[in-house]
């Protein structure tokens, strides 16, 4: 930037490029520093996200076909829709309850409840599902009443669904408060006072206020809740067929040294990876005010 | 339970506090709460002499110390190209700006066990990456180096996506005035552009690092999983778990899970002290 070392006679400049010297780099650092972002993302995103398709279509349509219509890997792509039909539907109660809660009322204790909520955020995965195990487990608190009763929670269905929500937990409720918190109480006010009962409130006048932030937490909540890993693993107990979401399905086939139908699995997932990043990109274009709070997680 | 009675809320005309909260408390504590409180029981129960065992023991350490280190590693590393791509989305005008601003967020998105069995198999000897990095001799799947570019991976949105609403709200005027009245472009970058960011910049990073410490999926396909060198703490974790060894997975989980809340409670002191300084960050 030698140009820049002496102060400019604007004047002497067309006022275009004046603006671009006073307040932007010269055309090469903008070119410079525009190739080392492209060539980061190449190495940390883009190669690995298109080796997932290129590796799952190694052996051709047809073994791919094959890979995913095998009947374990069926069984996982149930699970999988099944931990996700349960578990996005639960956070979706619990975040509309916490919200409604932390925005509509003021009372002690208020941020506490919030870092309560933003817990699990910070919270290793496999951390995730250890705490199921040591309270469900064989060797757990409630193990031997749970064998004694004939219930499974750990190495089943149960403990995955419940290191499922634990990671999802805070999805939908931390897009949720801001956003109520910005439109106030005024609106549900009008209607209370106009006669409309408590639920009618919050079914017309609530709920549709929020409904483009509530879908944008529900997108990032299902795609965590099908893609989990760490969690699940620890408590699956990866019983094939049984116990496998997709994730530890493309797992196992991979330390089985069946790359590509691992890969052939993993395409679906970035596939859903791909449809989540779409849809959110378009929301957050459309619905910028509903969905300003948050965007890291 | 009348707000008249009980001051601990402030009196208003909507229905339906008790109920949500009620809903939401129980949920709290039966899913998350409760279930981390049996943790640190778990672990308090093995005992002062066994947790210091455990704690000290060679593979703990050395699994601690690659989580730890290897985080810290990739949280520099995201920092310092994290910021570059904050800029260049900001500031610049390209073709293809939007989708990769768009693109950045591809690691929420993308399941965790998918992007590990991608990495491992660009940077392995024989892929994309690792093939033309064979000849110089420098291994990265299957390494500590390996484990590096997973947590790179995980880290990098946390990074990008604080500083960027900091970088665009950035004031024009001073920038104006700085060169007008003589700083060079690099000087008025340094000394009138970054320090309002930099606290954006180092929340940023606790959170990548954060994150990266307790990273599982991304991690153990390209990490080889050797104990004592590319073993990271979560795997070891596992390990214990494996091997019916619950007070043992439930020390090691304890120290990652006290580590990381005192990073957190640092973030919430940098946040409070920025706000101070440079009003809402």
């Amino acid at each position: 930037m030698s140009d820049a070392s002496l102060p400019y006679q604007i004047e002497d400049l067309a006022p275009a490029r004046a603006a671009r010297r006073v307040k932007g780099e010269s055309r090469i650092v903008q070119f410079v520093l525009v190739a080392i972002s492209l060539l980061f993302l190449c190495l940390f995103l883009f190669l690995p996200l298109i080796s997932v398709f290129v590796e799952a279509g190694a052996r051709g349509w047809h073994a791919y076909r094959e890979a995913i219509l095998e009947p374990d890997a069926l069984a996982a792509i149930r699970l999988t829709l099944l931990i996700a039909a349960i578990a996005v539907p639960f956070n979706v109660i619990i975040g509309l309850a916490a919200a409604w809660a932390i925005a509509k009322f003021e009372f002690r204790g208020k941020s506490l409840l919030i870092s309560f909520i933003d817990l699990p955020f910070s919270v290793s995965p496999v951390i995730s599902g250890l705490v199921f195990v040591l309270l469900f487990g064989a060797q757990g608190y409630f193990g031997p009443w749970l064998a004694a009763n004939d219930l499974k929670i750990i190495f089943a269905v149960p403990g995955i669904l419940l290191a499922t929500i634990f990671v999802t937990f805070p999805f939908v409720a931390r897009e949720l408060i801001p956003h109520m918190q910005s439109l106030g109480s005024a609106d549900e006010e009008t209607a209370l006072t106009l006669g409309a009962s408590p639920w009618r409130t919050f079914f017309t006048v609530t709920l549709p206020n929020v409904k483009w932030s509530l879908f944008y937490g529900v997108l990032l909540c299902n795609a965590r809740a099908m893609g989990e890993f760490g969690a699940v693993a620890v408590v699956s107990g990866k019983i094939r067929g049984v116990t496998t979401t997709m994730p530890l399905h493309v797992e196992i086939l991979y330390n089985e040294y069946m790359g590509a139908a691992a890969f052939a699995v993993a395409s679906l997932l970035a596939g859903l990876a791909l449809v989540t990043l779409v849809l959110k990109t378009v929301l957050e274009w459309h619905f910028a005010d509903a969905i300003a709070a948050s965007r890291r997680h | 339970m009348t707000a008249t009675v009980f001051r601990w809320r402030e009196p208003s005309i909507l229905p339906g506090f008790g109920l949500a909260l009620g809903i939401t408390v129980t949920a709290l504590s039966l899913i998350v709460l409760i279930p981390l409180a049996a943790l640190f029981i778990k672990a308090a129960s093995a005992g002062p002499a066994d947790i210091w065992a455990v704690a000290t023991s060679p593979r703990t350490l050395a699994a601690l110390k690659l989580s730890f280190f290897g985080a810290f590693f990739a949280a520099t590393v995201n920092a310092v190209f994290g910021l570059i791509l904050a800029w260049v989305l900001v500031r610049y005008d390209f073709p293809g700006r939007r989708l990769i601003d768009a693109a950045v967020d591809l690691p929420f998105a993308l399941p965790t066990a998918v992007a590990g069995i991608a990495l491992a198999a660009i940077y392995a000897p024989n892929g994309w990456v690792g093939s033309l990095l064979a000849p110089y001799a420098i291994k990265v799947a299957y390494t500590p180096l390996g484990v590096m570019v997973a947590l790179i991976f995980i880290g990098l949105p946390f990074v990008v996506r604080t500083i960027q609403p900091v970088l665009e709200e950035l004031p024009a005027d001073i920038e104006e005035a700085a060169a007008l009245l003589g700083a060079s472009r690099w000087r008025t970058v340094f000394t009138v552009l970054l320090p309002p960011v930099l606290p954006a910049l180092l929340t940023g990073f606790v959170l990548a690092f954060a994150r990266a410490v307790g990273e599982y999926g991304s991690v153990i396909f390209i990490a080889g999983n050797v104990p004592m060198v590319s073993e990271i703490a979560p795997l070891l974790i596992v390990i214990r778990l494996e091997q019916f060894d619950y007070a043992g997975a439930a020390v090691v989980a304890t120290i990652m899970l006290l580590l990381s809340f005192s990073l957190i409670l640092l973030v919430n002191l940098i946040q409070a002290s920025a706000r101070r300084r440079f009003g809402d960050v």
